[in-house]
Formats: structure tokens, C-alpha cells, sequence
């Protein structure tokens, strides 16, 4: 069939270019972030590791990270626990509406999150709930579930019915069994929930912008350091040091993730959502 | 019975979070929109006079419009840059090494997707990447300045930004294809591309609208791309919603807007989905 | 026999679906049960009922003497085997076999005494270490088994065990299944659909159909005097003919179509002989060929072979018996210098009256 080695090949041209698109901005960001040179452009005019030397004395940003992980933390913790909630039940059970229910739980996952942000906003407005962190939380926390949600499922819906029945058989309580057999098969799924969730929260700038208040998380900090032109070489400096996280994150979450398909003796395929 | 009320009580504290955080919040912004503000005082008599002034106003009406091509250009883009990626992870890359490359595909997902933005607007620059580097080579004499500040710019950045959502669904169909009906369209004559047409992209439809409304929806309410790397000609609604709710103390005129957008979205998403039964049953 | 296990009038609906129809069963103690039927009679159901996993709408289900219901499945004395052996994927071997003693407060020397017992018992002794998943699937069905019997339950309760594994370890199982019970002394209570496979290893089987049992007996009954058509056509093969049943003289005797007539005695039907229209059943081996320079049977028709199937040790011929609609099946052991005839070939036919099994009402065979 050399047809279709050919065409392989001339996809695989593709997919390489492709790549290249894809990671061109992520590649740069170490370059320029030790880069000497406020003006970020080519030629390079030398090495230097002056920016992040610069990053340990801004008390704004280690503030901002500060709020940032804080909310990220709680966000990943409440929304992994609606998300086990709703996934154990979308999985186990049949109950009136399901789908209904269901899908107006998902819908933060194709509504714009500006509509998100400013109906939040109007609400905690007229019910004079003061922006902080912990609006910041509600809103993470409803937009991060959906996501949740995705993951646990696949790991809930892997589960065959009668190990839990087995384990009631053997004479377990439906607790018992949900402790000893359910929840040690679901935690890969359970832990790269809270990374994924954590690593959304950390990211997310739009309803943060809206509902923070006076604690500006680590994107809304970003945002306002990026009109600073003098400022850009020490963004970079820390968006090299946050791109390194996220990347170590999600390699984390990926590992546990086979690990738990590995355990059961499945078979791999795919990733995430 | 027994099992239903479980389910229920189970799925019950996530359903109430979603019915005070969404539904709820949802219903105000739409009575909201009825409202008026002036200042800081809000009218709360319902009228229609945002919606008025919405229709009337061709700066709105504009933008919306804008928002809704920009967004369409966007996913059109997205989608048919991301179906060749994977299919190819689907059909040629050995079943052992899929994993890889759509845990290559997802990564730049999940790094901060403000700095990403920014990074394009680096990129494409008077002074950015790609000039400065054409300049060095030689390909150019003078930068382009096609590609920043425009909406160009918005389309590179968000193809990119959304690249992974409009590969992961179509990646999931055409793995659910069995392998065996294109061995059978062949065997009854079909050569590799009309197998494609009449067997591959039929089966992989599904996957292809999920693309189409998972990149479609979000980027309608883009906020950051627009502001960072669209100028003046690249707006959208958001960043008017955004003008409106923070700047301008309108916030009933923002919710107006904010209301506005979904409904354009939602009909949008219907119509097309309406569309895609028809083409299939078409089909069949 | 006292019954161990005692269901009586046991109804089940799902919805408007109903899964259990009327069930009255007692099973005695130490005995090897089966459940035999088509796929959706209601096999599981019934021993998912009897394990505590679907509660009933009707009836009740008694096990040593204690009414189960209300008894939730971890208080009940039976342990299951399932299907899908449901081996719990993050646990050993011996972890597994071990999860159901944990509540039993033993020192950990005597737990892994007996989890070793268990696993010696089954045949997998020094496999305790191995991973679950890393299992055949004999293998796997052999943990199940030690996992359930190491808690030494009044009743075991297997759905289909066997039914995951190929053709010559599932043969082999039935066998070590048969010996372990014999060993351990447990009613196993054992779900098929494989009529073979309940003939060879039950003491006594039921026979399920659409929710309800049509008939209770041990393997050679059911065989021999199978209470309906649907049994005996189920179990083993049967050739259905109509006819008539007289009273005469000597008692009754059968009048059937292209046959002729033969005297019947009382146990060849299930119900109490009345003359009147019948169908009778006859099993392909009580009907045999008779060869050209044999002695006349008694009982013979004449007919030709419209079909035939050679396994070997046996051939199967269909015969199409003058004066008879549908052809019927005969079984003919192969011997060494006897013919095997072809298709179109004349036959003459025997057959043992005493075989004859009457089954009351003309059917359409
Ligand atoms: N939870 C349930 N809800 C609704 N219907 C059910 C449920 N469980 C079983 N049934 C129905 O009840 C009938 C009997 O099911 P059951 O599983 O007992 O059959 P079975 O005899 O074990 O069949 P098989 O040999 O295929 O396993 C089937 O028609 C099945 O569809
Ligand atoms: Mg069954």
C-alpha cells in the first residue's frame, strides 16, 4: 500500500509543522526570559539571569501568588468533590432527570466565561457579597466541576458493577466497599481531577479579573504588568518558571493517570477529557 | 425507587452549586438586562431600552456581528488545521505511541494561556519574532504589519489556544472507527480517498460538530486575545460587556449585551446542530 | 433432606416486566443445584434474589431456616461467585481470598493459614504474591472460587462460572468443580445455560423458562421424563409425532401418525394417562436404522434419508418416515462394518416403544 505510506508521510510533514505552531510561544518564553535585554525581539544580546533575581523582590507578585495558590488549592479540593459526587451518580445510578441534571452541571464547559464572570458579578453585586478571594473560589469552583466531572466519569464508568457487589457478598457495608474497593480504583482519577482543576484555577484570568476585589490573583497581576513595557523581561522570567510548573503538573497528573490504568491491567489510549 | 432517590441525594449537592452558581445567576442577568443605571443609581422598572439602544446602536451591532465572523473564521480555521493532526495520530501513529503524541498535543493547553497570548503578540510584532527574523534572512525589506493588530492576529492566536479541543474529539471518533469498514469499502471498490469521503468523514461527523461548537462557543466570549493582540479592528463583545460592567457603571447595558451574545450563540449552535441532522440523515 | 434453602411463591418485577414468576424451591444441604435455561429466563435474577442484591416483590426466600428478608447480601450466609469473577484489580491474590475474612477479627498467622488453605484448595498454592490482573482466566475464576469458599458459607452462589472460559478448561472446571464441592460439603447453586453442562455436574437442576420453573428433578429424570415439550426439547434433542392415546383393553396404548401402535405404561407421561389427542416424544438414540439382512423390529417404519451428519463415533440421520410430515431424527452409533447410508437412500426405521414419552394435547408436530 504505498498510497497510504505516502499519504502518512505527508501527513507526518504536517504534523510536525503543526507542533512547531504549537509550541513556538512556550519555546521562545525561556529564550527571552534569560534574555539581556529589556526589548524582547531578536538578535539576543546575552545571557542573563538578572529577571529572575528580580522576580524574589516584588511583594505585589508574591502576594498574588499567594492568593492565587490559595484559591487554586480550594478550588481543586471543592470541585473534585461535586465532581465525585455527580460522577458516582451519573455512573451507578438512575434517578429522574438525569440528563437534564446533568447537563445543566456541564453547561460552564461551552458557556463563554465572560457570562460567567458578569453574572457572578451582578449577583454578588445585589446580594452585597464583597469580591475576594472567595468569589474568585465560587466562580473556579463552577467552571473547574465540568471538568472534574469528565475525568471521574471515565474512571467511575471503567468500574465493573459486581466488584462493589462482590465486596458487599464478601461482607462489606456499601461504605466498605465504596472505601476499600471503589475509592482505591478511582484515585489516579481522583488526583489527576485535583491537578487538573488546580491548574485551571491557577490560570484562569477572566472571572478573576471581575470578582477578585482588592487581592488581584497571579493572571490579573500578570495583566496589569503587561502594559509596563520595562516590565516584560521579568514576565517572561516568571511565565518560564510557571509554563515549567504547569508542565511538571500535568506530567504528574498524566503518570497517575496510567498508573491507574496500568493497576486495572487495562490498555492506554488517549489522554485527558 | 430505592436506587433513584440515592442517585438523587448523590448528585444533589453538585446540581444545587450549579442552580446557585449558573441558573441562578443566569436568571438575574437576564432580569437585570431589563433594568436601567445611571451612574451609580439602578432603575429597577423593567423596559426594553437597553435592547433598543442594543439594536440601534451600530457600535453593539457591529461588534456582535464581528464577534460572531471572527469566532467563525476562527473555528473554521481550528478545526481544518486540527482534523489532518488527528487523523494522522489516529491512522499512522503506532497504537503505542498515541498516548505521546496527544499528550504532546495537549501540553501547551495547560500552560497559562495569558502568557501564550502574549507570546503571540511578541511573535507577530512590529519589532516581533517573525519580523525581525525574516529581516536577518533576508525574505523581507521592510516588517509586515499584516499580521498584528488585526484580526488576522486574533485568528493565529485562538487556532492556537484552542487547537487541542477541536484535536481531542475528532481524535475519539475516529479511534471508535472500526478499521475493518474501511477494509470492507475497499474491498467493494472504493480507492483510499473515495473511502475517505464516503466512510471516514461520514464516521467521524459527530466528532467534527463537537469541535466545531467546543472551539465556536468559548471564543465568541474571548476576552484577552482581542485586547492583546487585535487592535483597534479586533474587538469583540466581551471586551464591551467588559467596558460596559467596569468602566462605564452600565452594568444592565453589559448584562443587555451579555444576554445578547448567548442567545446569538445558542441559536447559532442549534441551527447548526439542526443543520448536521439533516446533512447526516441526508446521507443515509 | 431438610431444605437449606426454601423459596416460596418468590415474585420479581422490573417495571412492568415480570423477571420471577411464582418460584417455589428447596435446595437440601450439601446438594449441587443448577438453574438451567435459555438466555433472559430469569437465572441470575432468581440467584441475585437468594444473595440479597435484588430484593423481592413477592414471596420469601429462607435460608437455614431464617427469613432473608430485610437481610441486606453482606449478612447473608452465601458467597458469590460472579461472572465476571469481579477479582478486585488493585489487590493480590491473597489479598483478595483474604478481603472477606477482615471483619472475622483473626490473628494474621491464622488468616494467612487459611487464605493459603484456600488457594492450595483451588490449585493455585504460592500464587498469593502474583498481581490480580496478571491472571488467565481460569486462573481468575479459580480466586473467586477460593475468595468465597474461604469464608465457608452455607450456600455458594455461581453465575455462569464457566461460561468466560474456552472449551477444554471449561470442561476441565466442571470436573474440579464437581470434586471441590464433593470436598467442601457447601450447596453450590450453580446458573447455565448450558444444558450439558448442568446434566453433568448437578444432583438435581431446575429448569427455568420466562420467570418461572417448569420442572425440579435430578439429570436422568429430566431426561427421561421431561414434564413439557419445551424441557425436552431444551435438554438433549427430541423428535415431536402426533398421534392418539386409547384406552383398550390392557390398558392404554399409543396410535401415532406413520408409525403405528405401541402400549404405554403410566410412567411415560408426566401427568396421569387419558386417551385423547397427544403428542409423543422420542429421543433420536431410542430410534434406530435397520440394516438390509437384519431380522424386522418389532416396532418399524420405512422412510428415506433426507439428511445426514457424521461426528465421528456417531451419525446423525434425518428421516423422512412415509406418511409423516416432518422428518425425524435418529442417532446410529458407527460400528465397524455397518454402513453409513446417504441422502435419498430407502431406511427402515425401529423404534423402542418403552421410550415413547406422552405429552397430553395434539401439537402441531
Ligand atoms: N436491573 C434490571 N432492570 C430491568 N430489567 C432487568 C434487570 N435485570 C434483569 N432484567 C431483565 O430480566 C430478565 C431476566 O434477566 P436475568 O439476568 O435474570 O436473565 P438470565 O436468565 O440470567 O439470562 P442470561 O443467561 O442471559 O444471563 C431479562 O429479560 C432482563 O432483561
Ligand atoms: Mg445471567
Amino acid at each position: 500500500m504505498a498510497g497510504v505510506r505516502g499519504q502518512g508521510h505527508g501527513l507526518r510533514v504536517y504534523a510536525v509543522l503543526y507542533l512547531v505552531f504549537l509550541y513556538a510561544p512556550i519555546v521562545l518564553l525561556p529564550i527571552f526570559a534569560f534574555n539581556d535585554s529589556t526589548i524582547i525581539a531578536f538578535p539576543l544580546s546575552g545571557f542573563t539571569t538578572q529577571w529572575f533575581v528580580e522576580l524574589a523582590d516584588v511583594p505585589a507578585l508574591h502576594s498574588a501568588v499567594l492568593t492565587s495558590l490559595k484559591i487554586a488549592v480550594i478550588t481543586a479540593l471543592i470541585s473534585t468533590l461535586l465532581g465525585i459526587c455527580a460522577a458516582r451518580a451519573a455512573t451507578r445510578y438512575r434517578f429522574p432527570a438525569k440528563a437534564g441534571i446533568m447537563g445543566v452541571i456541564m453547561v460552564p464547559l461551552v458557556l463563554p466565561e465572560i457570562i460567567v464572570a458578569v453574572s457572578l458579578l451582578v449577583v454578588f453585586l445585589q446580594i452585597g457579597l464583597e469580591l475576594s478571594s472567595l468569589t474568585v473560589i465560587l466562580g473556579h469552583v463552577l467552571i473547574c466541576t465540568p471538568f472534574c466531572i469528565a475525568i471521574l466519569n471515565g474512571s467511575f464508568q471503567s468500574l465493573d458493577v459486581s466488584l462493589e457487589e462482590a465486596a458487599v457478598d464478601l461482607g462489606e457495608s456499601g461504605w466498605g466497599a465504596f472505601r476499600l474497593v471503589i475509592l482505591p480504583l478511582v484515585m489516579p482519577g481522583i488526583v489527576a481531577s485535583l491537578l487538573i482543576a488546580f491548574t485551571i484555577s491557577m490560570d484562569e484570568f477572566i472571572i478573576a479579573f471581575f470578582l477578585s476585589g482588592s487581592d488581584p490573583t497571579l493572571p490579573v497581576y500578570l495583566w496589569g504588568q503587561l502594559r509596563f513595557p520595562q516590565r516584560l523581561p521579568v514576565v517572561m522570567a516568571l511565565g518560564t518558571i510557571l509554563v515549567v510548573a504547569s508542565i511538571l503538573i500535568i506530567i504528574l497528573a498524566e503518570w497517575f493517570r496510567r498508573r491507574g490504568v496500568a493497576k486495572r491491567g487495562g490498555s492506554d489510549s488517549g489522554g485527558f477529557l | 425507587m430505592k436506587d433513584s432517590a440515592r442517585g438523587l441525594a448523590l448528585v444533589s449537592p453538585t446540581a444545587l452549586y450549579a442552580l446557585a452558581m449558573l441558573v441562578a445567576p443566569m436568571a438575574a442577568i437576564v432580569l437585570f438586562s431589563f433594568w436601567t443605571q445611571d451612574y451609580l443609581t439602578l432603575d429597577t422598572t423593567l423596559t426594553f431600552d437597553n435592547y433598543r439602544e442594543a439594536v440601534t446602536d451600530p457600535i453593539y451591532g457591529q461588534l456582535m456581528v464581528r464577534s460572531l465572523y471572527i469566532s467563525g473564521i476562527v473555528t473554521a480555521v481550528t478545526v481544518v488545521l486540527a482534523f489532518p493532526i488527528a487523523y494522522y495520530i489516529s491512522f499512522h501513529v503506532a497504537p503505542e505511541r498515541k498516548a505521546l503524541w496527544i499528550f504532546l498535543v495537549t501540553i501547551p493547553f495547560w500552560t497559562s494561556y495569558l502568557i501564550r497570548v502574549f507570546l503571540w503578540k511578541v511573535i507577530l510584532g512590529f519589532n516581533g519574532v517573525l519580523n525581525t527574523s525574516l529581516l536577518g534572512l533576508g525574505i523581507i525589506d521592510a516588517p509586515l504589519t499584516f499580521i498584528l493588530y488585526n484580526l488576522n492576529a486574533v485568528v493565529i492566536t485562538l487556532a492556537h489556544a484552542f487547537a487541542p479541543f477541536a484535536i481531542l474529539p475528532i481524535f475519539v471518533v475516529l479511534e471508535r472507527i472500526d478499521r475493518s469498514l474501511l477494509e470492507a469499502a475497499q474491498d467493494l471498490g472504493e480507492t483510499a480517498l473515495t473511502t475517505f469521503w464516503r466512510v471516514t468523514l461520514p464516521l467521524a461527523m459527530p466528532g467534527v460538530i463537537a469541535a466545531v461548537l467546543i472551539v465556536f462557543i468559548p471564543t465568541v466570549g474571548d476576552y484577552i486575545t482581542p485586547r492583546l493582540v487585535g487592535g483597534p479592528g479586533g474587538l469583540m463583545i466581551a471586551n464591551m460587556i467588559q467596558t460596559q460592567f467596569l468602566r462605564l457603571n452600565n452594568a444592565p447595558m453589559g448584562a443587555t449585551l451579555a444576554v445578547l451574545a448567548m442567545v446569538c450563540v445558542t441559536v447559532i449552535a442549534l441551527v447548526f446542530l439542526w443543520l448536521n441532522r439533516r446533512f447526516l440523515r441526508g446521507r443515509n | 433432606m431438610s431444605a437449606l434453602i426454601a423459596l416460596s411463591g418468590a415474585q420479581k418485577y422490573f417495571g412492568a416486566y415480570h423477571a420471577l414468576r411464582d418460584i417455589d424451591l428447596e435446595i437440601g444441604e450439601g446438594e449441587f443445584f443448577s438453574l438451567l435455561g435459555p438466555s433472559g429466563c430469569g437465572k441470575t435474577t432468581l440467584l441475585r434474589a437468594i444473595a440479597g442484591f435484588e430484593a423481592l416483590d413477592g414471596g420469601s426466600v429462607h435460608i437455614d431456616g431464617h427469613d432473608m428478608a430485610g437481610v441486606p447480601a453482606n449478612r447473608r450466609p452465601t458467597n458469590m461467585v460472579f461472572q465476571s469473577y469481579a477479582i478486585f484489580p488493585h489487590l493480590s491474590v491473597a489479598e483478595n481470598v483474604a478481603f472477606g475474612l477482615r471483619k472475622r477479627g483473626l490473628d494474621a498467622k491464622t488468616q494467612a493459614e487459611k487464605v493459603g488453605g484456600a488457594l492450595e484448595m483451588v490449585g493455585l498454592g504460592g500464587y498469593g504474591a502474583r498481581a490480580a490482573h496478571a491472571l488467565s482466566g481460569g486462573q481468575r475464576q479459580r480466586v473467586a472460587l477460593a475468595r468465597a469458599l474461604v469464608l465457608e458459607p452455607k450456600v455458594l452462589l455461581l453465575d455462569e462460572p464457566l461460561s468466560a472460559l474456552d472449551r477444554k478448561m471449561r470442561e476441565q472446571m466442571q470436573g474440579e468443580l464437581r470434586r471441590l464441592q464433593r470436598h467442601v460439603g457447601i450447596t453450590f447453586i450453580l446458573v447455565t445455560h448450558d444444558q450439558e453442562e448442568a446434566l453433568i455436574m448437578s444432583d438435581r437442576i431446575a429448569v427455568m423458562f420466562d420467570g418461572g420453573i417448569t420442572q425440579i428433578d435430578s439429570p436422568e429424570g429430566l431426561y427421561r421424563r421431561p414434564a413439557s415439550r419445551e424441557v425436552g426439547a431444551f435438554i438433549g434433542q427430541m423428535n415431536f409425532l402426533s398421534g392418539q392415546v386409547r384406552s383398550g383393553s390392557e390398558g392404554f396404548v399409543a396410535q401415532i401418525h406413520g408409525l403405528g401402535h405401541a402400549p404405554l405404561a403410566a410412567d411415560q407421561s408426566a401427568e396421569p394417562l387419558v386417551a385423547g389427542q397427544a403428542t409423543f416424544g422420542m429421543r433420536p438414540e431410542s430410534l434406530s436404522l435397520v440394516f438390509d439382512g437384519q431380522a424386522r423390529a418389532a416396532s418399524e417404519a420405512a422412510g428415506r434419508v433426507a439428511d445426514r451428519a457424521y461426528y465421528g463415533d456417531m451419525t446423525y440421520y434425518e428421516v423422512a418416515l412415509d406418511g409423516v410430515a416432518e422428518p425425524v431424527t435418529l442417532s446410529m452409533k458407527n460400528m465397524v462394518g455397518q454402513p453409513v447410508l446417504s441422502v435419498g437412500d430407502a431406511a427402515r426405521v425401529a423404534w423402542d416403544p418403552r421410550a415413547l414419552i406422552v405429552f397430553s394435547g395434539a401439537g402441531d408436530a
